[in-house]
């Protein structure tokens, strides 16, 4: 690890001022930042951790029914809180281990954007908003390829916003060494369609399985998905698997999500 | 009824305290006033020439005390190979200089290039990152069969080829073979790999020099196994120290699994630095450091064919196998694929003629030497899948063909030079099949398919030849070491004990399973007795712990001790009693005259040793300490039987371990307790290699499986509750506590067994599969079956 100043603002005005240099970096739970620095694979000159500040914490229930999480929130809190949204709360309780979970956030997963992390396939399968210090961007527009999102430079997720489905669920097939998702796919119903969508298997990152949601939208069961396949020409081919190995399983994962769901 | 005390008693692990109270003193605990700290600059390349290692900018960096580069060891020993294997044409091995630091060429990813000994370690990895570095990238050999072929590029330039050796074993034996597999009824030939492992213990290795300049003494704290062999091996071999100048001290060791055995350039590294510097010097590896310098273990490909007549009797076993040695000769590397795997591969079996062939291979990859069961898993693994294999194409049940091929009288020599003295492979096999509920498998197997899953049954035996030995039959088959083992009894004047043992303990209980035996022999308390290892300054010469040798022969030796102690003790009390020293019997810690009610304590005995007023001096010396060495006149044998049973995800390929019991014959034992510990232990080390661990270079030689993100431990839910068994006891006949070590069984007896288990579940459901290499992963089974 290099040196670096460290701050932990309280307000988020006061995290976007700290931000500005352009070697600073926003600090999460560091699960994935602060084994980067012990590499020496970063070198920030300034960590400006979120974790200090109250605004970004906690689980509440909008307006509009929807489920709002503070990007500084960490897993084991949405774990316990998110209940209204039942699919949501368990994949964040099987994200990691308890070490992960409570030190990890979801702005931090979700601005990092690992091509096998959880959190990105229930935001986009569950159509979230991501609510930034200057913005509100929706996750089919902000997941945009592995570790890139629509994310500016110094912009932080405060919060997140999740519209509750009828049916969800979340089905991870796990790496068998890290255990992030080899594939993992979250499927939600709304009253206007299913949406799909797939973490682990795409070289591009999350996305979402248009087919698979056209089938289950026009009849939500496992055999709605019968015949359907992706490609795995673009899928990551790797030490654990092929990109044809992963396209099978994003088929197989998917009807266990909609068994799970319906 | 189960004993409070002494031999055959669950004490629990005395050393527990403080392991789990967190106030064990490991090697990292040890800071000296005045430490510096050492970052070693490791290759990134797999292969390449060295232009020049410029440290001139790092030199002037803050906190820098010296750099070291390969220059500095010109002057310095190879780093030692302790075993010298001779080939099947009488030659001896191929065997490359294997420097400190690397010289001229970088051979494999993780090759120290440079050392930076500087106040911190950050202040040491700044300066090591100012080093500039030239080198000239040279094609990788990673693959062994390519490495062998004409024209392939060279790991060592001054060697003639990247053979290390070709060994043929009984070479007499081959033509006998080949003859039989012309008149066999039926052949099976099965090719497989043995993937190859890192050892991950879970402390990684660390090393203080110490040099103490106005003695001129050095010491060397490390994580080993085995420190008197470090202190002779780095002593004469490589920094020319005389041994009574040089202290090594193993303290708590957190794990070691054979990696620690071997000496390694740090350590020669930090005892250099230290009287370089007139600093101590310190070096803690990093877990991904560990990964690329650890010794691997592991790494054969081998295709294996067995000859059977038309009554499925064996008749002939034939090997050809290719076992890479990395780039450079680890300590016992070349002994691994020879004489601790071509000896085993009678494994339980009255095949009559075999011959192995072993190609030993030099890659651009990290050394590999002895993992837990070091050459015997392998030979286990290629027996018991061929003998499975076989039983599927000839449509017989596999434990029926085991058990129609046992050996049954003992002793047996084996075609394959060595003898085992007891067994009863027959009783461990009845044993087992006592736990598995065979008869309930169809039932269970109907269950699972009605839950979408496959299921599967697989059984394996094993042998294992532990405790290595005897010093002069290995000095002939190319040990450049004897194995003995020593004990000091130190009898203090009010009665305890301190043992001195040359075996050293990193997680097996010796300081328990030990004393236990020498309270049994005197009749005391076993808190009575101190165990001591791990110092150079403190233990006779000694051998140090691997092949699951501790009990077997470090134990010997301590009994040997104890009975010089007890004989003297009886002198002594023969004295006070006033009676005939044959009259003197030794019973719970009292000495009587037979045939009266005439005692004397042990405390008393021990006292007049040392307070010898009234006391035989003419005709016995004060005191009360014995030494002994013990060189076993064999290897033991246990020898068992395993089973598996596995749920298949045909969806998905995922294998779940849903049962696996083991029934195994250690001989006598000491403490049943650590002895179920150490078999779950090792059962969890073979089905990681059977289903999850998986070290994988690509073509370039660098490390895929670099870290735990992509290599797979095996955790505490990927395992069943284990069913454990040892009562099935044929006491080794040759060693004194009639014991033969069980360290290592359950990673050489469990992994044939998971993959029998997955290749009876895809076969019920009509696949085509004969076998899957290891590690099972779920991506390997689904493939399979397509």
């Amino acid at each position: 690890m290099y040196n670096f100043e460290f701050e932990k603002p309280e307000t988020v005005a006061d995290a976007v001022a700290a931000l500005a240099p352009e070697d600073a970096q926003a600090l999460g739970g560091g699960q994935t930042l602060i084994p980067t620095l012990k590499q020496r694979l970063a070198s920030p000159t300034t960590l400006v951790s979120l974790k200090g500040i109250a605004e970004m914490q906690g689980v509440c229930k909008g307006d509009d029914g929807s489920i709002c999480i503070g990007g500084a929130t960490n897993h084991a809190t949405v774990a316990a809180e998110a209940g209204d949204y039942p699919a949501l709360a368990e994949t964040a309780a099987h994200i990691g281990d308890p070490a992960v979970r409570n030190r990890g956030t979801i702005g931090g997963s979700l601005a990092n954007n690992d091509p096998s992390a959880c959190y990105p396939a229930a935001a986009l399968a569950s159509g979230a908003t991501i609510v930034t210090n200057s913005r509100e961007i929706a996750a089919d527009d902000y997941f945009q390829g592995m570790f890139t999102t629509a994310l500016e430079d110094g912009e932080i997720v405060t919060e997140v916003r999740f519209p509750v489905p009828e049916k969800a669920n979340y089905q991870k097939f796990v790496q068998p060494a890290s255990r992030f998702a080899l594939v993992g796919v979250f499927v939600a119903k709304y009253s206007d369609g299913v949406r799909v969508a797939i973490t682990g298997a795409s070289n591009d990152g999350v996305f979402r399985w248009a087919e698979a949601e056209a089938a289950l939208t026009a009849n939500f069961a496992p055999e709605a998905l019968d015949g359907l396949s992706l490609s795995g020409d673009d899928m990551i081919s790797d030490l654990h698997g092929t990109g044809a190995y992963r396209a099978h399983l994003c088929n197989v994962i998917t009807k266990r999500a909609v068994t799970a769901a319906a | 009824m189960p004993k409070d005390g002494g031999i055959g008693a669950s004490s629990k692990r005395r050393e527990d305290v403080r392991f789990l109270t967190g106030v064990g003193n490991y090697t990292d605990d040890i800071n000296i006033h005045g430490q510096a700290y050492v970052f070693f600059l490791r290759s990134d390349m797999a292969h390449g020439t060295i232009n020049s290692v410029d440290t001139s900018a790092a030199a002037g960096m803050p906190g820098v005390v010296q750099i070291f580069t390969g220059a500095d060891f010109e002057a310095v020993g190879s780093i030692p190979c302790g075993w010298q294997v001779t080939d099947k044409h009488g030659e001896v091995m191929q065997e490359p200089r294997h420097p400190v630091l690397a010289h001229g060429k970088v051979r494999h990813v993780g090759e120290p290039i440079a050392a930076v000994v500087a106040e911190t370690l950050e202040q040491a990895r700044d300066a090591a990152e100012a080093i500039e570095l030239d080198i000239s990238e040279l094609p990788a050999v990673v693959d062994m069969k390519e490495a062998l072929k004409d024209g392939a590029a060279k790991v060592h330039d001054d060697l003639n080829n990247n053979l290390c050796y070709d060994w043929g074993f009984v070479e007499e034996n081959k033509a006998a073979t080949d003859a039989a597999f012309e008149a066999a009824a039926h052949v099976t030939t099965l090719e497989l790999v043995n993937n190859r492992l890192v050892a991950n213990p879970m402390e990684p290795r660390v090393a203080v020099g110490e040099y103490a300049r106005g003695t001129d003494e050095h010491t060397l704290y490390t994580t080993s196994q085995n420190p008197h062999v470090i202190r002779l091996l780095m002593g004469a071999f490589v920094l020319g120290i005389p041994e009574h100048k040089l202290r090594v001290v193993a303290p708590d060791v957190g794990g070691g699994f054979g990696t620690k055995i071997f000496h390694y350039q740090e350590e020669a590294f930090c005892t250099f630095a230290a009287k370089a510097c007139n600093r101590p010097v310190k070096w803690t590896s990093s877990r991904s450091e560990a990964f690329v310098s650890d010794a691997h273990g592991r790494d054969h490909v081998t295709k294996i064919e067995l000859a059977l007549d038309g009554d499925n009797n064996f008749t002939a076993l034939r090997t050809e196998t290719y076992a890479n040695m990395g780039a450079y000769l680890s300590t016992f590397a070349p002994s691994v694929p020879t004489w601790l795997h071509g000896t085993l591969m009678a494994g339980n079996y009255k095949t009559p003629l075999i011959y192995v062939n072993v190609k030993a291979v030099f890659t651009n990859t990290v050394p590999v030497d002895a993992y837990r069961g070091a050459g015997r898993p392998e030979a286990t693994f290629q027996l018991e899948r061929v003998v499975d294999k076989a039983a599927r194409e000839l449509g017989v049940d596999p434990v029926a063909l085991r058990r129609q091929n046992f050996i049954t009288e003992f002793p047996y020599a084996t075609p394959v030079a060595v003898e085992y003295d007891t067994g009863d492979y027959h009783a461990t096999m009845d044993k087992l099949e006592s736990m598995i509920d065979r008869d309930g498998f169809a039932a269970r197997r109907a269950e699972s398919e009605k839950n979408g899953k496959l299921r599967g049954l697989g059984v394996n035996c094993y042998i294992e030849a532990c405790g290595i030995a005897p010093s002069n039959l290995v000095g002939q088959l190319g040990a450049r070491a004897g194995l003995y083992e020593s004990a000091t009894v130190r009898v203090n004047a009010t009665g305890g004990l301190v043992v001195m043992t040359g075996s050293h303990s990193h997680g097996q209980g010796h300081e328990t399973s030990f004393a236990q035996v020498v309270a049994e022999m005197i009749g005391i308390d076993e808190n009575m007795v101190e165990i001591v290892h791990g110092d150079t300054s403190k233990v006779p010469m000694g051998m140090g712990t691997y092949g699951s040798r501790s009990l077997a022969v470090g134990g010997s030796a301590m009994v040997r001790a104890t009975e010089k102690i007890i004989n003297k003790a009886k002198k002594i009390a023969s004295h006070l009693l006033e009676a005939s020293e044959g009259d003197i019997e030794l019973k719970d810690g009292a000495f009587s005259v037979a045939g009266t009610d005439k005692s004397v304590a042990w405390g008393d005995v021990t006292l007049a040793a040392y307070v010898p007023h009234n006391y035989p001096l003419e005709d016995i010396e004060p005191g009360l300490e014995e030494t002994a060495f013990y060189d076993p006149s064999n290897f033991t044998y246990p020898s068992g039987a395993y089973a598996c049973e596995v749920e298949v995800d045909p969806e998905t390929g995922k294998v779940t371990i849903e049962r696996f019991a083991a029934a195994d014959d250690f001989g006598n034992i000491v403490n049943p307790m650590i002895v179920t510990g150490q078999v779950h232990g090792g059962l969890a080390q073979g089905i990681g290699q059977a289903l999850l661990e998986n070290c994988s270079y690509d073509e370039n030689g660098q490390l895929l499986s670099a870290s735990y993100m992509d290599y797979a431990m095996p955790r505490a839910d990927d395992l069943p509750m284990f069913d454990v068994d040892h009562s099935c006891q044929t006491p080794c006949t040759h060693n004194p506590l009639g014991v033969k070590g069980c360290g290592e069984a359950g990673a050489i007896g469990s992994p044939p067994s998971v993959v029998n288990a997955v290749v009876d579940a895809l076969q019920s459901a009509g696949k085509d599969v004969t076998h899957i290499d290891m590690p099972l992963s779920p991506d390997r089974v689904w493939a399979a079956m397509q």
